[in-house]
């Protein structure tokens, strides 16, 4: 018995030298042909992390809102242009001073447990995101708010000390939440965070801890009824695992990264056919941060230099395998508050060493930029996060070869944060920040946000983007604001505080057994209107067998 | 003992930079410094360390863990239950019955195959199943357990189909019956509890191996052996129950071990376990969550401690006698 056991244990062993890529005989499915949409099926998706609380103005973590998102509703919402679209609102009218807004619900709207969803809900969740007690990182936008007020179950006002131009947004970013079950709660510690009442397409199912969250369709839902019965999310941490997961065909959705969408589905048939790649430009951007109060930073013409001394497409090529674009503004391209007249600085070494030479950089016999009988040196920090890590190193290079000695130091976040961004010691760091759909960049760029744990972290001041800032927060007409922000961007890239390195591509997978997707992706995603997805029935898999 | 260990563990978190307002979330233009101050206040975060330690030796006093940090707000340790009837699970609670299960699985794995190979391989010293068996244990112990799971886990769940590839069960599993859930769990097990229980291998069959050609070589084994005893006889039951006498200690220092989970093993196969809670718990800064570990690890360390020597002293005479005079 026990040598039988040895024995297996040596086959088991010497198999794994010898995997053969053995493929799978299953037979073959056409994805391609037209299916009419039909209600029902599940779709699994795969997450990284586990949520930490469905109520969003408490969570903050990505997995949380991306759940959350399925289950609350806003009062309204942006549509797959980026522009305002109703949610819970049917319309909304701003005042002539601009200083109040009036919502109007849409008539008979109720939470999925069949209550009935008026304007007092709206006002409950305003109050409760003000409240101080609430333990809530966002309450500043809606403290702005002087008075709010329900004066009929349909109707909902709000008046701002002054006008507020970023209220939409941040109306678009509140989900709304039951006052007949949160009244009696403390917000910060309720089994409402983990077994919610919402009033979107979905409602929560079961959440086994760890392990999957899925939802149902809420046959109550205002809005309609999505397509697809239920939404599973399964927490797998690894994304190989997760890849290995979509080859075998145990889920449908999942986010990958630029090595997997080049170089891994291109020279895999089996997974071509039967998975569908989808690239959006993502909500964020990179880039490289000057210590502005520490010189050489403090000199325009360095900071001018080195961004002419980084190839952008380079770093994009090296890093995101050429999936991601270059940008000028710290908004989308493509959306309104983009200045399409600015371009990135090009990759220019000999003009980025004519700069160093007018700031009084001279290069030694090492070839190393000297002033003052000090090099030409500094340390860029970023957090671990592989893509920052790598394009540091290929800037390093590049600025290398103009004579500039670079270093390089990783830190984990919190240290991070805590022991060189708050205290300002620090010279370059790699970051990013998001491309906000809102152009208000006041918290990053004013010079008044330079305090401790403050977003101006790099020291950054010009009194004509101060003025144009605060000119921004203040006026609601569009094309306005459009012209406010555009001069904007072209402060801040002539200014060069930080060089803009790219704004990646987020890549999906889906399988093709879900249809309905838009292909290319409107401006706000693929998954905007997941609600319009559905599965047909040939192609549904089944559930027993799925592992 | 345990006060000292928790004071110095205590200190040596709050060395490390940063709290729980320091995540990567909160790093977000929209969240308000005043409101992260708020949180720190809250959680007594602004105060010195020795009051926040004397604030959480007076609650661990009353067996009170607290609740975690993180926006969910979970009790640490054990569940509890609101006005309402709805319970709330404790972190701990969730997370230590599976890793328990995994490790407990994986000792009486790995205690059982190396016994049995560091026997075989003490009996047949120096040809070439000792020389084999040394080689695949040590193969074991080095290879890098998250490529190796990678591999079984194409092999064995895309190309093959043969065992689920991650996570703990199967969809459909609530309505599966008892029988078949306990099946379903158990396929989910073979992977991860294969992989760590292969590394383990290497230094518990070495131990047995030369502790074996110790006893092997006295002399009451050659009285043994010229008194006419079967071979078999002289090596299972006279000379394997002295050799394994060492092993006591080290099941005994295992227990504490039987708490912690791989990181990188519970990320690769996604069990929601104790390594990837402790890993969670540190980035975030979780103080409450991450002390709760702590001071149950250094419980268990303890604990076995005493039980090694219960144990020594049950299992060996000599210990027993020595322990009288």
């Amino acid at each position: 018995m026990k040598k039988n056991f040895l024995f297996f244990n040596f086959i088991f062993i010497l198999s794994i030298f010898i995997i053969s890529c053995s493929k799978d005989t299953s037979e073959v499915i056409n994805y391609n042909e037209e299916y009419k949409n039909i209600f029902g099926g599940s779709l699994i998706n795969a997450m990284a992390g586990e949520p930490s609380n469905l109520i969003a103005m408490i969570a903050g973590d990505s997995a949380s809102s991306a759940i959350a998102g399925n289950i609350f509703n806003s009062l309204i919402k942006y549509d797959e242009n980026l522009n305002y679209a109703p949610d819970l609102a049917e319309s909304w009218a701003i005042s002539n001073n601009q200083k109040t807004i009036t919502f109007k619900l849409k008539k008979g709207l109720q939470w999925a447990d069949g209550n009935p969803l008026t304007s007092a809900d709206v006002l409950f969740t305003w109050k409760l995101i003000t409240n101080p007690d609430t333990r809530t990182p966002y309450a500043s936008d809606y403290q702005l708010v002087k008075k709010a007020s329900a004066p009929d179950p349909l109707t909902f006002k709000i008046t701002y000390e002054t006008s507020y131009a970023p209220a939409l947004d941040t109306w678009s970013s509140l989900h709304i939440l039951p006052k007949h079950i949160l009244k009696d709660e403390d917000i910060n510690n309720t089994f409402f965070s983990r077994k919610p009442t919402g009033s979107s397409y979905y409602k929560l199912d079961d959440w086994i801890s760890g392990q999957q969250v899925s939802l149902k369709a809420n046959e109550k839902s205002v809005l309609g009824s999505p397509l697809i019965e239920k939404l599973i999310s399964r927490i797998i941490p690894d994304t190989s695992s997760q890849f290995l997961e979509l080859t075998a065909d145990n889920i449908d959705v999942m986010n990958i990264n630029p090595i997997q969408y080049q170089r891994v589905f291109p020279a895999r048939k089996d997974l071509q056919q039967k998975v569908a790649l989808y690239k959006e430009l993502g909500n964020g951007y990179t880039y490289l941060g000057f210590n502005l109060k520490k010189p050489p930073f403090n000199d325009i013409r360095v900071r001018q230099a080195l961004n002419y001394a980084i190839d952008k497409d380079e770093v994009i090529k090296g890093v995101l395998l050429g999936l991601g674009e270059s940008i000028s503004s710290p908004y989308k391209p493509g959306t309104r508050w983009n200045n399409p007249n600015l371009s990135p600085y090009p990759y220019n070494p000999s003009k980025a060493l004519e700069l160093l030479q007018e700031a009084g950089f001279k290069k030694n016999n090492d070839g190393i930029l000297m002033k003052n009988g000090k090099p030409l040196k500094f340390e860029i920090i970023t957090n671990q996060n592989k893509q920052r890590e790598m394009t540091a190193v290929v800037i390093q290079k590049r600025l290398q070869e103009i004579g500039v000695d670079v270093s390089i130091r990783v830190i984990e976040w919190a240290s991070f944060v805590n022991r060189f961004i708050k205290t300002g010691d620090f010279d370059v760091v790699v970051l990013g920040w998001s491309l906000s759909l809102d152009p208000d960049q006041y918290n990053i760029w004013h010079s008044s946000q330079q305090g401790p744990g403050q977003f101006n972290f790099l020291g950054y001041s010009n009194k004509n983007v101060d003025r144009l800032l605060e000119l921004g927060r203040k006026e609601l007409n569009v094309s306005k604001r459009e012209e406010i922000y555009h001069k904007f961007s072209k402060y801040l890239l002539e200014d060069s505080p930080i060089i803009y390195l790219y704004a990646g591509y987020g890549l999906s997978a889906v399988h093709k057994r879900v249809k309905g997707i838009k292909n290319p992706a409107p401006p706000a995603g693929i998954y905007h209107n997941n609600y319009d997805w559905f599965l047909p029935k040939p192609l549904r898999r089944n559930e027993i067998s799925a592992r | 003992m345990l006060i000292g260990i928790s004071l110095v563990s205590f200190f040596i978190m709050h060395l490390a930079p940063g709290d729980v307002t320091s995540s990567e979330a909160s790093f977000n233009p929209k969240a308000s410094e005043e409101s992260r101050q708020k949180l720190r206040e809250l959680y007594n975060l602004d105060k010195p360390v020795i009051i926040q330690y004397g604030l959480w030796v007076k609650r661990i006093a009353q067996l009170d863990f607290g609740n975690s940090f993180a926006s969910h707000q979970k009790p640490v340790l054990w569940e509890r239950t609101d006005k309402s009837g709805n319970v709330t699970k404790g972190l701990i609670q969730e997370s230590l019955p599976i890793t328990l299960m995994i490790n407990l699985l994986g000792i009486c794995i790995i205690f059982s195959i190396s016994i049995f190979l560091g026997t075989l391989s003490a009996v047949r010293q120096n040809t070439w199943v000792d020389r084999s068996i040394t080689l695949f244990v040590f193969i074991g112990f080095a290879i890098p357990g998250f490529w190796l799971a990678l591999l079984l886990m194409y092999w064995t769940g895309v190309s093959n189909q043969w065992l689920p590839i991650s996570g703990l069960h199967s969809l459909g599993y609530q309505n599966l019956s008892n029988f078949d859930q306990f099946i379903d769990l158990l396929k989910h097990l073979i992977l991860p509890v294969s992989i760590s229980s292969l590394s383990g291998l290497a230094g518990i069959s070495l131990y047995v191996r030369n502790g074996m050609l110790d006893i092997l070589h006295q002399d009451f084994i050659t009285t043994a052996r010229s008194k006419g005893l079967k071979e078999s006889k002289v090596v299972f039951i006279h000379a394997l129950k002295n050799a394994i006498l060492p092993l006591i200690t080290i099941v005994g220092l295992s227990i504490p071990g039987l708490i912690g989970g791989s990181v990188i093993a519970e990320s690769i196969f996604a069990i929601p376990g104790m390594g990837k809670l402790f890993y969670d718990s540190v980035l975030m800064r979780d103080f409450p969550v991450i002390m709760g570990i702590l001071t149950i690890g250094s419980f268990l360390t303890l604990i076995g401690n005493l039980l090694a020597d219960i144990g020594y002293a049950w299992a060996d005479p000599r210990v027993r006698k020595g322990l009288v005079k």
